[in-house]
């Protein structure tokens, strides 16, 4: 009797669960996959009440590295993937777990570095004769570590070069295996130099008193792609919700809501979807 | 750098300008916790005096187990439950990740060990008083569960606020199944968490003081009604 009593118990609560999960699916609503940068930066919270207001869709972002973000869209998880690693970005399509892949807008990274600038490198545009000074003096450096677009693009510049980096991980060189946010909290603790997307940088409340130590050079230049997922692959996916959405932001309007986010009247990306 | 005096204010101000998008993420917040420690306390008690109350094989490992449990990693829960609930596995049709049901699923399996190893202690002691008497009485075994249940309900407020406690500071899962969306799964813990990746420290710590005095209020309510039924059961 007892035991009857704990499996309807079960049951009921099990049911319930089940139940607020259905009322919340028929809303309309697509889930995004995306990355830190996008997120902590505002960016999200400056377009999507636009979009929000126009189509009546909700979207629902959910923001972690550009390696998570990959991953769980290829679980099916999500609808739409919006992330910065384009070598990455084209496998997923190749795969076949995502239909096209579009530029939506650029940015791009920076070095920085703590005031006292051990390795002598704060003024310059070479990012990898920057890198290559860090590794000769030593200087302490904080990498994500964590298979995101930053983290990407960091060991192509260290490849470049021709510096094996992970060779001196607990040295010199740090990896946090966490997000942008948490590296730039620890590199700036650890008077480390760290590479960084410039939105977050812009937007980061905890500088301290560090500098832009390296910016301006092509090989900084920072891509965001959109990619739908493969509807044929999970049944789940709402590819018309999820395509209103990659249209929208590809329209003239939404490159324009791209464009007109600034703070402190600084442009953080720069829409390209033409280009 | 940072000072306390700067944070409590900060605090102050978060409370006094209370908007929102805060009683949101602390509706949301409490919303989860409570439900994941009423199942929690709806699996757990009557397991926890199962174990506690009665002699069967295999009684030491399942308490083995159960404090074991207690120490499960949140993180590796909500991996766990994420790849159940993920469109590729098994619970995929049901459409749960990235909903609150989703974290309370996470947290009651982070919870149910806690409740249930705790009251099968406090089950254990309490039978070794009334065992004799049970069996004069000849009671059924679910008959001896709901009256060990029953006169061990203010130890059991407890051990139900100790899930409690580990439920509303736990980020790691509720992170992975939730999503941490705006609006939708952003709760107190994982507010804390985004703010502090955005380098805004003293509205994160503030956060943390708005959470602490949450948890310092349910403990309060559960305390004072314990007590006023206390007063009435002994009036």
């Amino acid at each position: 009797m007892l035991r009857r009593h704990l499996f309807s118990l079960a049951a009921g609560a099990a049911l319930a669960l089940g139940l607020s999960g259905a009322a919340q699916a028929q809303d309309q609503f697509i889930v995004v996959q995306s990355t830190t940068s996008t997120q902590n930066s505002g960016l999200f919270d400056h377009i999507l009440p636009i979009f929000q207001d126009k189509t009546g869709i909700e979207v629902r972002v959910v923001a972690v590295g550009t390696g998570q973000a990959i991953k769980n869209a290829e679980n099916g998880d999500g609808d739409v993937l919006f992330v910065h690693a384009k070598a990455a970005e084209e496998k997923f399509v190749a795969e076949g777990h995502g239909l096209q892949r579009s530029d939506v807008m650029y940015n791009d990274f920076i070095l920085v570095g703590p005031p006292n600038d051990p390795a002598g490198i704060a003024g310059t545009t070479d990012i990898v004769a920057a890198l290559t000074k860090i590794a000769e003096t030593g200087a302490t450096f904080a990498s994500r570590g964590d298979d995101s677009g930053t983290h990407k693009a960091e060991l192509k510049l260290w490849k470049e070069a021709g510096i094996d980096a992970a060779a001196a991980s607990g040295d010199w060189y740090r990896e946090t295996g966490s997000g942008m946010g948490a590296t730039l909290n620890t590199g700036t603790a650890m008077g480390a130099y760290v590479l960084t997307d410039r939105a977050t940088w812009i937007s980061f409340g905890n500088k301290g008193d560090y500098q832009i130590a390296v910016e301006g050079d092509d090989r900084l230049f920072n891509q965001y792609g959109i990619i739908l997922v493969n509807p044929e692959k999970h049944e789940n996916v709402k590819a018309e919700a999820g395509q209103a959405f990659i249209d929208w932001v590809l329209s003239a309007e939404g490159q324009q809501a791209i464009a007109d986010y600034k703070i402190d009247g600084q442009q953080l990306f720069f829409p390209n979807a033409n280009g | 750098m940072f000072s306390f005096g700067d944070i409590m204010s900060e605090a102050f101000v978060l409370i006094l300008n209370w908007d929102r998008n805060l009683s949101e993420i602390v509706g949301l917040s409490l919303y989860v916790t409570l439900s994941a420690v009423l199942l929690s306390c709806l699996i757990g008690l009557p397991l926890g005096a199962m174990v506690g109350a009665f002699r069967f094989p295999g009684r030491g490992v399942m308490t083995v187990i159960l404090n074991a449990l207690m120490g499960l990693p949140p993180v590796v829960v909500g991996l766990f439950v994420y790849l159940m609930l993920s469109a590729s596995g098994p619970f995929g049709p049901l459409q749960l990740l990235y909903t609150p049901a989703a974290m309370i699923i996470a947290q009651t399996i982070l919870v149910t060990p806690i409740v249930a190893a705790l009251t099968k202690q406090v089950v254990e002691d309490l039978h070794g008083e009334y065992a004799e008497q049970f069996a004069s009485m000849g009671l059924r075994p679910q008959e001896r569960i709901a009256a060990l249940l029953w006169d061990a309900r203010y130890s059991l407020m407890t051990v139900a606020l100790a899930g409690f406690g580990r439920a509303v500071a736990e980020v790691g899962a509720v992170l992975i199944v939730g999503g941490n969306i705006n609006h939708v799964t952003r709760v107190m813990t994982t507010t804390i968490a985004l703010e502090t990746s955005k380098g805004n420290l003293e509205l994160a710590l503030a956060l943390g003081v708005v959470l602490l005095v949450l948890a310092v209020l349910v403990n309060a309510v559960v305390m004072a009604l314990r007590a006023s039924a206390v007063r009435a059961a002994y009036a």
